[in-house]
C-alpha cells in the first residue's frame, strides 16, 4: 500500500474556485515572451528552404546567389553541414514512434513535402528570407504516394507497438456470429479529414551561445526535457551543457510534443557558426511535419430491438510515414464505453509519403469516438431508442477489457446534467421535424471518453523567510493554466495568498517533470508540487512546534492546518504561529522540498481510470443552401475534482471549438498526384473564426476519485472528444442526411 | 517625387518617424521590412505577435492612428509619421485617459479568461480597441463578426466577447 | 520577399511617371494582396511607387452619383455614410468580405487589382500558368473544390476573390483610369478578363496604368438589393459563391434586374440574357428560378466543384428573394434571411 497522505497540509481556499490565471498579466501586456522572441547578442537568424518535391533525392543545391547576398552567412545543406550523429536512434525522443525518426539535412534523399532541404542564415530574418529566396535546388522525382485509400491494400498491423499506446486487445465472444444473428444491425464506413494543429505560434527555436560554450535554448516544446535529451543525444552533448526553456508556448495542441526540426537546425547553425541562432518556420512550413491522420474507419454494431449491444465491430485504417509507425489508440474506446459480450477491434496502418502523423488533442479518441458515437445514433433510430436511454441501457461500470471497476464514472449524471440544461426532453426525434424560419434544426448528442493518467514527475518549493513561495518544475503551461493551479495548490498548502507564491515552469534546470500532454499535467504535477508543499510544511511544523512556548508543542503534524499565513490547530484556531516568525525566530533562511509523484500502482491492480462526458449540440441548417451552424453546444463533464473552474471551463470550451472545427470545418487536402497539402494557410485552411463560435455552456459534474491525492483526472482532451458526432448526429436529426465524413462541408449536405 | 530610395542593394536604407506608444522616433528602415517586423525584430516590442504573416489569423494587429490593421502586411516605411499603439502601449493610452493601471480591456480579458496560450492575446487586444473606436459593433453577434479577423487557436471566442460586452457596457454607463 | 525600389509618389503624374516602362514594377496602397503575395515569392517587383500619399482618397458627388478615389479604404467606403444609405448593395458586399483589419487597410484600387484565388497559384513549387505561362494548371484534375464554374479555360481556372467587385459589377460602375497614354474609362464588365490562354492577366490595365477612381452611376438600387455569401465558415473567408442581386421594381414587376456573381469565375459572373428574362417580369420565385436555370446551364464544373453549380443555382434564388422582398442579408447575421 502506498503511503496514504491527505489531500493537503492546509485547506481549499483557492483550489476549486474560479481564479484568474496568474500569468494573465504578462500575457494582456505583451511581456510573455515565446520561444522566437528571446534576444541574444550577434543572433543570426535562420530561413528553412522547403523541398518542393514529396519524393525522390536532390541532385543539385546552387546556393551561389544567396551566399552572395551581403549579410548572409552560410546556406546550410546536407552537402557543408557539420558532421552529425549518423545512427537514427540518437534523434529518438521521449514520444518518438517506432522507427527510425526524420532527421533534416541528413542526406539527398526527399521523403514528404516541405522537407527542409537548407538553411539559409544571415544576419537578420529579412535578409535571410530573401536570399532563401534566390536557393535553386534540382530534384529527381518519384511518384509519391500519399492516397490512405489507394495504400489500403498494402496496410499492416504495425509489429512494434508505441509505448503507452495499447494495441487493439484480443476479441471476445464472437462479434462475426452475434452481428449476423442480431435483430437491428448497423454498419458504416466513417472518414476524419487530415487536421493540422495549427498553434497560433509558429514553430520556433532560439538557440544562445553563452560565453562558456554551454548552450541556452529557448524551444515551442511541451515539455523542454524532450529537446534536451534530443539535443544531448543528436549532437553528442551532456545535459549540462545544454539548457532548454519554454516559459510560455503559443498553443500546442501536440504538434509540440516532439522536438521539430527548428530546433535541430537552429543547433546546427549554432554549431557551425559558433554564435546564436533563431529560426522561425513560416505558416506555410507549419504543414511539413506532423498532424492529425485521416482515417477509415467501419464500426458495425448489432443489437436487440430493446437496443442491448450484442455485437461491436470497429476497424480503423490511417496512414504513416515511411520511416516511423505513428500509432494511436481510435478503436479501443468501442471496448470501454459500452458493455457487450462479442467485441472485436482491429486497427492498422498504411504507408504514405507524408511526415509522420503524431499526437492531436485527444489523438485517437477523436477520431474512433466520432465514428463509434456515430454509430450508436444511427442505432438509436434503427431501434427507436432515445439516443441517452440508448447509451444509458448499454452502461457499464466495469472497464470490460481489464475487467476492472472505473474508479469513478459520473456519466448517468452528465446525461442527466446535460439533457437538462440543454433542454433534451423537448426534442422531436424525427427528423426534419424541427425548424426555425428557413433554417432545419437539429439536435444530437454523444459521450466522450478519455484516459484519466498520471506520469511520473517531481516539483521543488522554497519558502523564504519572508513567507514568499517558489514552485517550479519542467513542465510546460501551453495554455493549460498549470501556472495557476499549480500556484493555487501550493498556496492552498501552505496557506498562503497566492500573490506570495511565484511558479516558474519549463526550465530544464527546474525539477524534472514530463511534457505537456494526454491531460496528465494537473494529476501529475500537481500531486509532485502539492507533496513538496506538504514536506516543507511539516519541516517548519517541527521548527515551530519547538520553539519557545509554542502553542503546536503537543500537536502532531496531522493536526495542524496551514492557513491565512499561520500554523493553528485544526478546529482550535486560537492555538496558532505565523509561519514568518516561526522563520524568523528559528533563524531559518529557507525551507526547501522536492516533491515525487507517479501513479499509484494500487490504485491501478484494482480500478481503470477515465474522464467521461455528455455533449450536447443544436445546429441550424438552411434548408435550401445547406450552411450549417452551430448555435448551442452543452458539454457536460465528469473529470474528478477541478482546480481551477475558470481555467478548467476554458479548457472545455476550447477543445468545443475546436471539435467544432472538427466537425464543420479543418481538412488539409493534399494534391495525390503531387504529393502535396494544398491549403497551406489559415485562408484556405479553415478552423472557427468567432462568428462561427455561438453559445458553449460547460458543466462540470461532482465526481470524487482516488487515482491521485488530488482527486483531479485532467480536462485538456475530454472537451473535444464526441464533439464532433454530436454535430453530426445533429446534422442528421436536421436534415435526415447521415454524414459520415468530416469534416461536414456544404457540398456533402447538398450532395447526401 | 517624395522620395525615391537608392538601389535594391542591401544598404538602402530610409529615415522616417514613428511615435510608437507615445514615443516619436527616428527609424532607418529598409524599404521591404514590415511594420511587424520592425516592431519585433528591431525595435524588440515582441509584444505584438507574427501568427501567419499573412493577414489571415490577427495575431499582428495594432493600431495605426487608432485603426487596426495587420502590421504584417504593412511596409513600414510607408508609415512614416503615423501613431502607431501596440499591445506594449495599451495601458499608457489608458494611462493617457486618466485610468492608473491596465487597459480596461486587459484587465478585462484576464477576469473573463479571454486567452489560454495568449499568442492571439495582443492581436486581439489591439483588436478590440480598434472595434471600440470603429464604433459599428454593439450587439453580441455584430462584435463576433467584427472580431473574426482574429483566430484563436485555443477557442477562447465566448470569452472574449464577454471580455469586450463587458468593457463596452462600462464605457456605456 | 525580393528586394525593391521604394518611390513615394507625391502626386498622380508622377507615380505614373515613376512606374514608367518597368514592366516590374508595381502601385502599392493597402498592400494587403500584394505584400502577401511577395512573401509566397508570387510577385517580385523590381520598383514599388507608394501612391498612399496621392489626393484620391475622397468620395464625391458626381453626376447623381459618387466618384469614390481609388485610396479610399474598404473600411471607409462600406461604412460612407452616402454608400450606406444609396448604395447599401455595394456596403453589404464590402462588408462580407475579409476582416475589419484587413477593410482597415485595403484600398478601393486595390480590392479591384487582387489577385485571382488558387492554391496552385501561391505556390511556387508547383507549375501554375498564371505565374509561370506555358507551365501547366494542376489545379484541372487537382484540388479543385473552390475553382470556377464558369469561364475557365483549359490554361486557368481560379477564380476572382472580391465580393466586393461583385457589387461593382451590379452596379454597373466605371473605373477611371491613368496612365502613359493618359486616362480612359473602363466599364466594369470590361475591367477583369477570363483567362483564356493568357490567364497571367487578370484586368484589362495595360502596363503602367493605374486606377484613379471607380465611379457609381446615379442609378443605386437603393432599395431592393442584397449580397449574399456562402463559404466555408461563416466570416473571413472566400466565397464559395456570392450573389449580388439588385431590382427596380414597379410593384411586383421587375423594370430593371442587376445579378451579379462571386467565386464562380475569373471575374465577377453576369449573366445579361438572365437579367433581361426577369425583366418586365413579376418577382416570384418561379421566375428567379428560370433566370438561375439560365445562368447554370452554361456551368461547367471540375473534379471536385461540381456543388458549386447546385449552390450558385439555389444561391441565385435566394439573392432574388431577399433582394425583391427588401430583406437583404445583414453580414454579421449568419442565419440567412
Amino acid at each position: 500500500m502506498a503511503t496514504q497522505i491527505s489531500p493537503a497540509s492546509g485547506r481549499d481556499t483557492f483550489v476549486g474556485r474560479a481564479m484568474s490565471r496568474v500569468d494573465g498579466p504578462a500575457k494582456v501586456t505583451g511581456l510573455a515572451k515565446y520561444a522566437g522572441e528571446f534576444a541574444a547578442p550577434n543572433l543570426a537568424h535562420g530561413y528553412v528552404v522547403s523541398s518542393a518535391i514529396t519524393k525522390g533525392r536532390i541532385t543539385a543545391i546552387d546556393a551561389a546567389a544567396a551566399e552572395a547576398v551581403p549579410g548572409v552567412f552560410k546556406v546550410i545543406t546536407h552537402e557543408n553541414r557539420p558532421s552529425i550523429a549518423g545512427e537514427a536512434e540518437a534523434y529518438q525522443d521521449m514520444v518518438a514512434p517506432p522507427g527510425a525518426p526524420f532527421r533534416a539535412l541528413y542526406d539527398e534523399t526527399i521523403a514528404f513535402s516541405g522537407q527542409p532541404v537548407a538553411l539559409v542564415v544571415a544576419e537578420d530574418f529579412d535578409t535571410a528570407r530573401y536570399a532563401a529566396s534566390l536557393v535553386r535546388v534540382s530534384y529527381e522525382a518519384e511518384t509519391p504516394h500519399t492516397d490512405l485509400e489507394a495504400q489500403a491494400g498494402s496496410s499492416y498491423d504495425p509489429p512494434e507497438k508505441r509505448d503507452g499506446i495499447k494495441p487493439p486487445p484480443e476479441p471476445w465472444g464472437d462479434a462475426g456470429s452475434a452481428f449476423d444473428g442480431a435483430a437491428i444491425k448497423v454498419s458504416q464506413q466513417y472518414r476524419i479529414a487530415h487536421e493540422h494543429h495549427n498553434p497560433m505560434e509558429p514553430h520556433a527555436s532560439t538557440v544562445v551561445v553563452e560565453d562558456d560554450g554551454t548552450y541556452t535554448v529557448y524551444d515551442k516544446i511541451q515539455g523542454v526535457a524532450n529537446s534536451q535529451l534530443y539535443l544531448t543525444n543528436a549532437f553528442g552533448l551532456k545535459p549540462e551543457q545544454v539548457r532548454c526553456l519554454s516559459p510560455y508556448m503559443g498553443g500546442g495542441f501536440g504538434c509540440g510534443l516532439r522536438p521539430q526540426y527548428q530546433l535541430f537546425l537552429a543547433m546546427l547553425a549554432a554549431q557551425d557558426l559558433n554564435r546564436s541562432v533563431r529560426v522561425v518556420l513560416t505558416r506555410d512550413q507549419m504543414w511539413s511535419f506532423t498532424y492529425r491522420p485521416g482515417a477509415v474507419q467501419t464500426v458495425s454494431l448489432g443489437a436487440d430491438t430493446s437496443g442491448n449491444l450484442q455485437a461491436i465491430r470497429h476497424d480503423a485504417l490511417h496512414g504513416t510515414s515511411q520511416y516511423e509507425d505513428y500509432q494511436e489508440n481510435i478503436v479501443n474506446w468501442s471496448g470501454i464505453l459500452y458493455g457487450c459480450d462479442n467485441v472485436e477491434l482491429t486497427y492498422r496502418l498504411a504507408k504514405l509519403d507524408t511526415a509522420t502523423p503524431g499526437d492531436m488533442r485527444a489523438p485517437g479518441a477523436v477520431t474512433g469516438v466520432f465514428a463509434l458515437e456515430t454509430a450508436m445514433d444511427e442505432l438509436a433510430y434503427a431501434t427507436r431508442i432515445d439516443p441517452i436511454q440508448l447509451r444509458i441501457a448499454n452502461y457499464t461500470d466495469t472497464d470490460p477489457v481489464e475487467e476492472k471497476p472505473f474508479g469513478s464514472k459520473a456519466l448517468k449524471a452528465c446525461f442527466r446534467q446535460g439533457a437538462e440544461r440543454f433542454g433534451w426532453s423537448k426534442r422531436n426525434p424525427e427528423p426534419r421535424s424541427m425548424r426555425d424560419g428557413k433554417e432545419l434544426v437539429g439536435w444530437g448528442m454523444a459521450c466522450g471518453i478519455w484516459e484519466a493518467l498520471m506520469m511520473e514527475s517531481s516539483a521543488k518549493v522554497t519558502l523564504t523567510a519572508d513567507g514568499r513561495l517558489e514552485v517550479g518544475n519542467s513542465t510546460g503551461d501551453i495554455g493549460t493554466g498549470t501556472y495557476t493551479i499549480l500556484t493555487q495548490i501550493a498556496a492552498d498548502a501552505l496557506g498562503l495568498p497566492m500573490e506570495h507564491v511565484t511558479t516558474k515552469l519549463g526550465d530544464t534546470d527546474l525539477a524534472k517533470a514530463p511534457v505537456a500532454g494526454g491531460s496528465w499535467t494537473a494529476a501529475s504535477s500537481g500531486t509532485a508540487v502539492m507533496k513538496a508543499c506538504r514536506d516543507v510544511a511539516e519541516q517548519a511544523f517541527k521548527l515551530a512546534r519547538g520553539l519557545e512556548g509554542s502553542p503546536l508543542a503537543n500537536v502532531d503534524f496531522e493536526r495542524v492546518v496551514f492557513s491565512k499565513g499561520r500554523i493553528e490547530v485544526a478546529g482550535d484556531p486560537a492555538k496558532s504561529v505565523v509561519l514568518t516568525d516561526v522563520m524568523r525566530q528559528t533563524g531559518t533562511e529557507t525551507l526547501e522540498a522536492t516533491g515525487s509523484a507517479s501513479p499509484d500502482k494500487d490504485f491501478a491492480k484494482q480500478y481503470e481510470a477515465y474522464t467521461h462526458s455528455a455533449v450536447f449540440a443544436e445546429v441550424k441548417i438552411d434548408e435550401e443552401l445547406g450552411i450549417v451552424r452551430v448555435t448551442r453546444v452543452v458539454s457536460a463533464i465528469a473529470a474528478g475534482k477541478i482546480l481551477n473552474t475558470k481555467t478548467a471551463r476554458s479548457q472545455i470550451l476550447g477543445a468545443v471549438v475546436m471539435g467544432i472545427g472538427s466537425a464543420l470545418h479543418e481538412e488539409s487536402m493534399l494534391d495525390h498526384r503531387l504529393g502535396r497539402f494544398m491549403n497551406r494557410n489559415l485562408g484556405e485552411y479553415h478552423v472557427p473564426a468567432n462568428a462561427d463560435i455561438h453559445d458553449i455552456d460547460v458543466i462540470f459534474v461532482d465526481e470524487e476519485d482516488k487515482a491521485n491525492p488530488l482527486g483531479v483526472k485532467g480536462v485538456g482532451e475530454i472537451g473535444i472528444v464526441g464533439t464532433a458526432a454530436a454535430i453530426s448526429n445533429a446534422v442528421f436529426h436536421a436534415t435526415g442526411k447521415r454524414i459520415r465524413d468530416l469534416p461536414i462541408t456544404v457540398d456533402k449536405i447538398l450532395a447526401a | 517625387m517624395l522620395i525615391e530610395s537608392g538601389s535594391p542593394g542591401a544598404d538602402a536604407r530610409i529615415g522616417i518617424t514613428l511615435t510608437i506608444n507615445g514615443e516619436k522616433r527616428e527609424i532607418d528602415v529598409a524599404p521591404w521590412t514590415t511594420l511587424l517586423d520592425l516592431l519585433r525584430e528591431n525595435l524588440d516590442l515582441t509584444g505584438t505577435k507574427k501568427g501567419c504573416d499573412h493577414g489571415q489569423c490577427g495575431a499582428c494587429t495594432v493600431l495605426v492612428n487608432g485603426t487596426r490593421i495587420n502590421s504584417c502586411l504593412a511596409l513600414a516605411v510607408m508609415k512614416d509619421g503615423a501613431e502607431i499603439t501596440t499591445v506594449e502601449g495599451l495601458a499608457g493610452l489608458a494611462q493617457s485617459q486618466g485610468v492608473n493601471t491596465l487597459h480596461p480591456i486587459q484587465e478585462a480579458f484576464v477576469e473573463h479568461d479571454a486567452f489560454q496560450c495568449g499568442y492571439c492575446t495582443p492581436g486581439q487586444l489591439c483588436s478590440s480597441v480598434g472595434l471600440m473606436n470603429e464604433g459599428h459593433a454593439k450587439t453580441r453577434e455584430e462584435i463576433r463578426e467584427a472580431m473574426s479577423g482574429n483566430i484563436c487557436r485555443c477557442g477562447a471566442y465566448t470569452n472574449i466577447v464577454d471580455a469586450i460586452e463587458d468593457v463596452m457596457q462600462g464605457a456605456a454607463r | 520577399m525580393n528586394r525593391f525600389d521604394y518611390v513615394r509618389a507625391g502626386t498622380v503624374a508622377e507615380a505614373v511617371q515613376a512606374f514608367g516602362s518597368d514592366p516590374s514594377a508595381r502601385f502599392i496602397a493597402g498592400g494587403t494582396n500584394l505584400i502577401d503575395l511577395m512573401k509566397y515569392n508570387v510577385e517580385k517587383p523590381g520598383r514599388l511607387i507608394d501612391i498612399t500619399r496621392l489626393p484620391l482618397n475622397t468620395i464625391e458627388e458626381r453626376d447623381g452619383g459618387l466618384r469614390i478615389g481609388a485610396l479610399v479604404s474598404n473600411a471607409d467606403l462600406a461604412y460612407d455614410d452616402r454608400i450606406r444609405s444609396r448604395y447599401p448593395l455595394l456596403s453589404s458586399a464590402i462588408l462580407a468580405g475579409a476582416s475589419a483589419q484587413l477593410r482597415n487597410a485595403a484600398s478601393t484600387g486595390g480590392n479591384i487589382n487582387q489577385r485571382t484565388r488558387c492554391y496552385y497559384f501561391y505556390d511556387e513549387g508547383t507549375p501554375c500558368n498564371k505565374r509561370e505561362p506555358g507551365s501547366g494548371c494542376p489545379a484541372i484534375g487537382g484540388v479543385n473544390r473552390i475553382h470556377a464554374i464558369f469561364g475557365a479555360s483549359d490554361a486557368c481556372i481560379a477564380t476572382h476573390p472580391s465580393d466586393m467587385c461583385v457589387a461593382l459589377a451590379a452596379l454597373e460602375a466605371t473605373v477611371q483610369v491613368t496612365g502613359p497614354d493618359g486616362d480612359r474609362a473602363i466599364a466594369f464588365a470590361d475591367y477583369h478578363r477570363l483567362p483564356g490562354d493568357d490567364p497571367a492577366k487578370d484586368n484589362t490595365l495595360k502596363p503602367g496604368e493605374m486606377v484613379v477612381t471607380v465611379d457609381l452611376p446615379a442609378k443605386d438600387y437603393g432599395q431592393h438589393h442584397t449580397y449574399l455569401k456562402l463559404r466555408d465558415r461563416l466570416s473571413y473567408a472566400f466565397a464559395l459563391v456570392s450573389v449580388a442581386a439588385a431590382f427596380e421594381l414597379d410593384g411586383q414587376t421587375i423594370r430593371t434586374a442587376r445579378l451579379a456573381l462571386g467565386g464562380v469565375a475569373h471575374k465577377p459572373w453576369r449573366n445579361l440574357e438572365a437579367e433581361a428574362l426577369l425583366q418586365g417580369k413579376p418577382a416570384t420565385r418561379e421566375n428567379f428560378q428560370a433566370a438561375a436555370d439560365l445562368i447554370v446551364a452554361e456551368a461547367k464544373p471540375q473534379s471536385e466543384n461540381g456543388f458549386k453549380i447546385e449552390l450558385a443555382r439555389r444561391a441565385i434564388v435566394r439573392g432574388l428573394e431577399q433582394a425583391a422582398a427588401g430583406t437583404p442579408q445583414t453580414q454579421s447575421d449568419k442565419r440567412i434571411q
